[in-house]
């Protein structure tokens, strides 16, 4: 066959394939399955070789930035005990109060399960990572990620034994979010522009009272459709108030460490889930 | 056979070293594009129809673990690779020269269709991801393929002898 028509059918193989899943996800799963178990293995097999390799060389630099860090540290943890205990005190009267007024937990403990990061992104452009667990292990499609206290991103594509995970601070991701004190809401997107800097971008913020404050936290509102109320996202870096006087925008700082990332946790409640119950 | 099944393999590492091996080697957070090498390298080498068909099984192995729908990639790459093939024609695999510029612009090519996308979201600033992201990009896949390159050249070589010593014996 001359390649140029081989050329057109598979152009138009590939258009087609682009309307339809382009809404739908028909052809996922036989070729994320085909796909996981011929490329899976060995991305295993090779971020753990890396993954030791680097901690090898990491533990030799590091150690003499430890014994700083460990006076230092020190210091920190004796200031943590004095304000541990006042919270505990807090916490009981909280507690106390709490049972006083019959609310029930507000914060549920969520299911999770432990994930390793085997690949990232294999172009410069998004942020993406693959981790080593898939349906198999009963992920789905829109899990929420979260790593070291906050939000990485949510699962948008599922294998067998393998699953990507968007994170927050990719370019094509936005999340609802809300600031902790004043439960305002706002739209956090990733930004390619701001990804060396370790920031992302905030908008939309309503905030008429100017209360909301730089280093304000920032978690998960409960409005969002995809992800679970009440995870932290970030602490707020800049706020700007936009042209139109309405609304502010500006810089989030996200609580994860996205440049050194090797584990993360999956939510395996989802926000549907939670809501039928 | 054997070509098909040595490909498949060349094709295979490749993306699971670009998706490894130098996320950690990246420099500047900016990692190598060796699917482009790949596609366009085997365009170049063996004619539009090896080319075409080897961009576009690249490009599907980013689509299924990283594209948002299946297709898009695959095109891109599958139109680079047929292009290269154009090239067969003034190929001599003494001359590292025509290799290096075709790279070259098979990859800015690539890069600019992916800022497209970006485009689409209303990124405007197009010259802050061309000095950020396509050029570096550029730089180090043509640093890579100073060394991928002469490798594929030496297997397709011995493919080539080894097709030829066959085919002299059936007749």
């Amino acid at each position: 066959m001359p390649s140029k028509y081989l050329l057109l059918i598979l152009t138009f193989i590939c258009t087609l394939l682009m309307f339809i899943t382009f809404g739908t996800n028909v052809f996922n799963k036989p070729l994320n399955t085909v796909l996981g178990y011929v490329v899976v293995p060995f991305e295993k097999g090779i971020s753990k070789a890396g993954g030791w390799i680097s901690d090898r060389s990491e533990e030799l630099v590091q150690i003499r930035s430890l014994l700083d860090e460990n006076a230092a540290l020190k210091e920190q943890v004796a200031m943590l005990t004095e304000e541990n205990t006042i919270l505990q005190q807090n916490k009981y009267e909280l507690n106390k109060l709490r049972q006083l007024f019959e609310l029930d937990e507000q914060y549920e403990e969520y299911n999770k399960i432990g994930a390793r990061i085997i690949s990232r992104d294999s172009g410069n452009w998004y942020s993406s990572f693959i981790i080593d667990k898939g349906s198999d292990d009963g992920l789905r499609e829109d899990m929420n990620v979260i790593a070291g206290g906050g939000l990485v991103g949510r699962i948008t594509s599922v294998g067998p034994n393998w699953s990507r995970i968007t994170s927050i601070i990719s370019d094509n991701s936005n999340v609802s979010g809300m600031t902790l004190a004043t439960e305002d809401n706002l739209i956090v997107s990733g930004n390619l522009h701001l990804m060396a800097d370790g920031i992302i971008t905030f908008s939309q913020l309503v905030d008429s009272q100017d209360a909301v404050r730089e280093g304000d936290k920032i978690v998960t509102s409960n409005i969002s459709d995809k992800y679970l109320p009440n995870i932290l996202i970030g602490y707020i870096h800049t706020i700007n108030r936009d042209n139109n006087n309405l609304t502010k925008s500006g810089y989030v700082t996200p609580a994860v460490d996205f440049e050194h990332l090797s584990e993360v946790l999956v939510i395996t409640d989802m926000k549907q889930q939670i809501e039928e119950d | 056979m054997l070509r098909k099944i040595i490909v498949t393999i060349f094709i295979l590492v490749c993306f699971i070293l670009q998706c490894s091996v130098f996320g950690a080697l990246s420099l500047a957070g900016i990692i190598p594009n060796l699917m482009i090498i790949i596609t366009s390298s085997f365009g170049f080498m063996r004619g539009e129809k090896e080319g075409l068909v080897i961009g576009f099984f690249c490009g599907l192995l980013s689509d299924v673990f990283f594209g948002d729908m299946l297709g898009l990639y695959a095109m891109i790459m599958m139109y680079i690779g047929y292009l290269n093939g154009k090239f067969s024609r003034i190929f001599y695999p003494q001359d590292i020269k025509l290799p290096l510029a075709l790279i070259t612009v098979s990859d800015l090519t690539y890069g600019i269709f992916c800022y497209l996308m970006f485009l689409l979201r209303g990124r405007l600033d197009f010259p802050y991801h061309f000095v950020k992201i396509i050029l570096p990009e550029t730089l180090y896949t043509i640093i890579v393929t100073l060394f991928l390159y002469p490798l594929i050249l030496k297997v397709n070589d011995r493919l080539e002898a080894r097709e030829k010593r066959r085919t002299q014996k059936f007749v």
